[in-house]
């Protein structure tokens, strides 16, 4: 099949950019998404031209590296999925499609269609941890945990760290992702001991990343590749809150 | 060449309790002063370089990925083995040592297997404790499952994602460092170079890949946990990035390279549907525990399989090993499905000229179980394959096909962890110390976990403690010659510009050794390949076309970078496969088989460890060996029947 694309193109992370248009044929509905651009760029290579830069890793769904706008929806059209393992079938011959990078202020462009989601890293880094040296573990069955709880958490652990769910909210919110972690870790009775300090200190350090505020829309939760359900959000607004209470 | 395993005398059981007495300590005043350079974020690295900040070293951790928690162990599905007997059905340090040696095909080290068994209790228990939601029972204790090629439930997991929460677990324990300022962390950093002073590694020189900078990076040591080199085939299962280049590097500055032809080629991956396919995706082997392996008895039967009678299928595997049937180990599955499609009863789309797929079928278990308890074990995996092919599992049998995935093989370490030259240490997938010419399943996890958190941390002290280092900086000529040695090189690649892309070569490249050098092999074949390869990687030197300049942003260049690098190491690959004239194990010479078509392993010769030694691009390598001492199990024939 044949595709008309309009892909984000910015040279450097200050410099301005715009939208280019390219016309590709010889595509398959078996590829991946990224794959179809795997063929952009051998075409644009071939034509001595700079192929186009993207993120991607795994390729198979689980290391959050890929990170693209398809159309104004993170990850693309298909629910539950990272755009690493999108089909072309899901797209029609002659189909005009729009790329773009994750549009969110604590996502600053490195170039076209890559950004810089260290923010993320620095929001873990505030807290996102159960702090247990190595080597200081009791044996692992000496702490039980319930087979529903333990599910609830591996819900919540589920999350990749990909930022679509930022990338989604006009607020450019990162409530989504730090309610997994605060949740994930909150649940079980291992990450209890730091649970109100571990939500204070998330939310102060997404606050200074310049992740925006939840305003409800729960955009994040119809992208996220994993589904997770924002039922968290209120999880942790309530961790939060208590929190706020023990330290006042 | 002298090779010293260090192996610690006395009996097996008591050989790293000893050891680790023996081991000179560092004053915990004195550890901040020693700064250590941890290359990759994965479970090997990232375990490393939390647990030594832990103990006070000053630590840097270079990732090429935009965050430590995308490195590729994120990827591993099944799970990870330790000997707690929580089942209570006959396992213990011995049985998981036993197991491992024998799935290794007695070509591993007795007494770093041992020590890896003995350790994979604390793995367990630092995991839950750091929050990694293992699977539970309804009373709360840790469920198991029996796994690849094990007899007894000695699996933990969590879901089909363990590797995703294991990694998740040692980058939350990593980032925690990262807070506390003993943990610098360079992302999207790619190592180039090692550099070596008066013997001992002392640094390594970077590519910055967002602006092209290259910088160097002095420390007291260096830890390599930079994974495996199986994109040496181009199609793998390993993510896109997964390179040799710190390997080889570090291999061309003097580091020993140990078994490079053991690589492993997992059975249950999804079969490639066509010529663009950039990667192949695996999926976990624990489907094997469930679903049975068959395809149609008549070569060319192309009905669709529902339509396909009991009586007319091969479910080979439960024919040819009725004890393990599915469950036979790894290279011993591969095989047989890749008999079966060269016999012409391959199933799915013909792709090069031949069907290359069997069925895994889960009717039977969906009849016994009920659908709704397949989707809890399997539901993500059965929606991956959903997603990946358009077809429904749960209604038609899936397809699979091996693909490379992992690598035995890698730089050689002494008993330390440590290569031959002074302050180097290889951890994780990158050594091979553990698990011979095959790895069983799960055991990926626990090996680089192992080296992470509980034997580098103390073996890197020993180290520092009885090494006189000379403080250096980065301002050592040695460490400005290869800087511009690393931009030279960078400079070259981009001043070819020829016709053909990076990847057409890499394509090329891969296909030949999947051809000569990947399920099955022979002297032929890896003569040829051995000719052939020169002649890609002068091609490639002549007529390669890399896009964009080098100060900035450019992935054209560093996949350039790294396939350069396959193309020296692939020669290396394939001479190893040559040499060893017998079949173990992930490495089978059609030469040497048994009249059933088994791995013929020849213990009277070849029953050591292959250590090569680089001695220019081109130019023949020296072989040497380290014997391998059996004083515990005996060689055996390894069966499965
Ligand atoms: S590339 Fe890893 S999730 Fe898409």
């Amino acid at each position: 099949m044949k595709l008309i694309l309009h892909i984000w193109r910015q040279p450097g992370p200050k410099a301005p950019g715009r939208m280019e248009r390219f016309d590709l044929d010889g595509i398959s509905e078996h590829m991946s998404f990224l794959e179809m651009l795997d063929l952009l760029n051998e075409k644009l290579t071939a034509e001595g031209k700079e192929p186009i830069a993207f993120d991607s890793d795994c390729r198979e769904g689980i290391c959050g590296m890929c990170s693209l706008v398809i159309n104004g929806v993170p990850h693309g059209p298909e629910k539950g999925t990272t755009v690493c393992q999108l089909h072309m079938r899901h797209f029609r011959d002659g189909q005009e499609i729009w790329i773009e990078p994750w549009r969110a202020k604590p996502f600053p462009i490195v170039k076209d269609l890559v950004v810089d989601r260290s923010s993320m890293d620095r929001v873990m880094a505030a807290g996102g941890y159960v702090s247990v040296n190595a080597g200081s573990a009791p044996d692992a069955n000496s702490v039980l945990v319930g087979k529903d709880t333990a599910e609830q958490a591996f819900e919540a652990a589920a999350c990749i760290g990909c930022g679509a769910c930022v990338a989604a909210c006009k607020n450019a919110s990162g409530m989504l992702f730090v309610a997994a972690k605060v949740s994930h870790l909150g649940l079980l009775p291992q990450g209890r001991e730091e649970r109100m300090r571990r939500v204070r200190r998330m939310v102060e350090a997404m606050d200074q990343e310049g992740f925006g505020n939840c305003t409800n829309q729960y955009e994040c939760e119809a992208t996220c590749p994993k589904e997770i359900p924002v039922a968290f959000i209120a999880r942790m607004n309530r961790d939060f809150l208590k929190a706020a209470l023990f330290s006042s | 060449m002298k090779l010293d395993s260090k192996i610690p005398g006395g009996p097996l059981e008591t050989k790293w309790e000893r050891h680790r007495f023996e081991m000179k300590l560092i004053n915990p005043a004195n550890k901040r002063k020693h700064r250590i350079l941890v290359v990759g974020s994965g479970l090997a690295g990232a375990s490393a370089a939390a647990t030594l900040a832990e103990l006070g070293y000053e630590v840097d951790c270079f990732c090429f990925q935009d965050s430590p928690r995308r490195a590729h162990s994120i990827a591993a599905q099944g799970g990870i083995n330790a000997a707690k007997n929580y089942q209570n059905d006959g396992d213990s340090v011995w049985r998981l040592f036993y197991d491992t040696v024998k799935g290794g095909d007695f070509r591993s080290r007795e007494a770093n297997v041992y020590r890896l068994a003995e350790v994979s209790n604390n793995i367990i228990d630092q995991c839950a404790a750091m929050g990694v939601p293992f699977a539970r029972e309804y009373g709360g204790t840790l469920a198991n499952r029996s796994f690849g090629g094990a007899q007894v439930s000695r699996t933990f997991y969590a879901r089909g994602q363990t590797g995703q929460q294991l990694l998740l677990g040692c980058y939350s324990a990593l980032m925690r460092q990262v807070a506390a300022g003993k943990v610098r962390l360079h992302v999207r950093m790619e190592m180039l170079d090692l550099v070596v002073i008066d013997g001992t590694a002392r640094g390594i020189v970077t590519r910055n890949l967002c602006d092209g900078k290259i910088e160097s990076w002095a420390g007291d040591a260096v830890v390599l946990g930079t994974g495996g080199y199986v994109n040496v085939f181009f199609l793998s299962t390993n993510a896109m990035g997964c390179n040799v280049t710190a390997a080889w590097r570090a291999h061309r500055r003097g580091a020993l390279f140990a078994n490079p032809c053991y690589t492993q080629i997992h059975p249950t991956c999804i079969p490639q549907s066509g010529e663009f396919q950039s990667k192949l995706t695996l999926m976990s082997e624990s489907l094997r525990n469930d679903g049975r392996v068959w395809v149609p008895a008549e070569a060319g039967d192309t009905r669709p399989p529902h339509r396909i009678p009991e009586e007319e299928r091969d479910y080979f595997l439960e024919r040819k090993y009725p004890s393990f049937g599915n469950l036979a180990p790894r290279d011993i599955a591969s095989r047989s499905a890749k008999e079966a499609c060269d016999a012409g009863k391959g199933v799915g789309p013909e792709v090069g000229g031949q069907r290359r797929g069997v069925y895994l079928d889960f009717a039977d278990a969906i009849a016994r179980l009920g659908r709704e308890e397949i989707a809890g074990r399997y539901g993500n995996l059965f929606q991956m394959y959903e997603r990946i092919t358009g077809e429904d599992p749960y209604s038609v049998p899936m397809r699979i096909y091996p693909a490379p995935h992992y690598s035995m093989g890698g730089l050689w370490v002494d008993y330390n962890l440590m290569s031959n030259l002074p302050g180097l240490h290889v951890i994780g997938e990158a050594n091979f110390s553990d698990h011979g010419a095959n790895r069983l399943g799960a055991s990926a996890l626990m090996q680089g976990l192992a080296d992470g958190y509980f034997v580098l941390p103390y073996t890197i002290g020993h180290f520092l403690a009885t090494h006189r280092l000379e403080p250096v900086s980065t301002d050592h000529p040695e460490f400005r010659r290869i800087e511009a040695e690393v931009s030279e090189r960078t400079r070259k690649l981009l001043a070819v510009e020829g016709t053909r892309s990076v990847d057409s070569f890499h394509m090329e490249l891969g296909t030949l050794l999947w051809n000569q050098c990947g399920m099955s092999r022979t002297k032929e074949g890896l003569e040829e390949a051995l000719t052939r390869i020169p002649a890609i990687r002068e091609e490639f030197w002549e007529n390669v076309r890399v896009p964009g300049e080098g100060e900035d942003f450019n992935q054209s260049l560093e996949k350039a970078g790294r396939v350069a690098d396959f193309l020296e190491f692939a020669e290396l690959m394939c001479l190893d496969a040559l040499e060893r004239n017998e079949s173990c194990g992930g490495h089978f010479r059609e030469e040497y088989q048994t009249e059933e078509g088994e791995a013929l392993r020849d213990d009277e010769h070849f029953c050591h460890v292959a250590v090569w030694e680089f001695r220019g691009v081109g130019e023949r390598p020296l072989r040497h060996v380290e014997e391998l001492e059996f004083e515990n199990v005996k060689l055996s024939i390894r069966s499965y029947k």
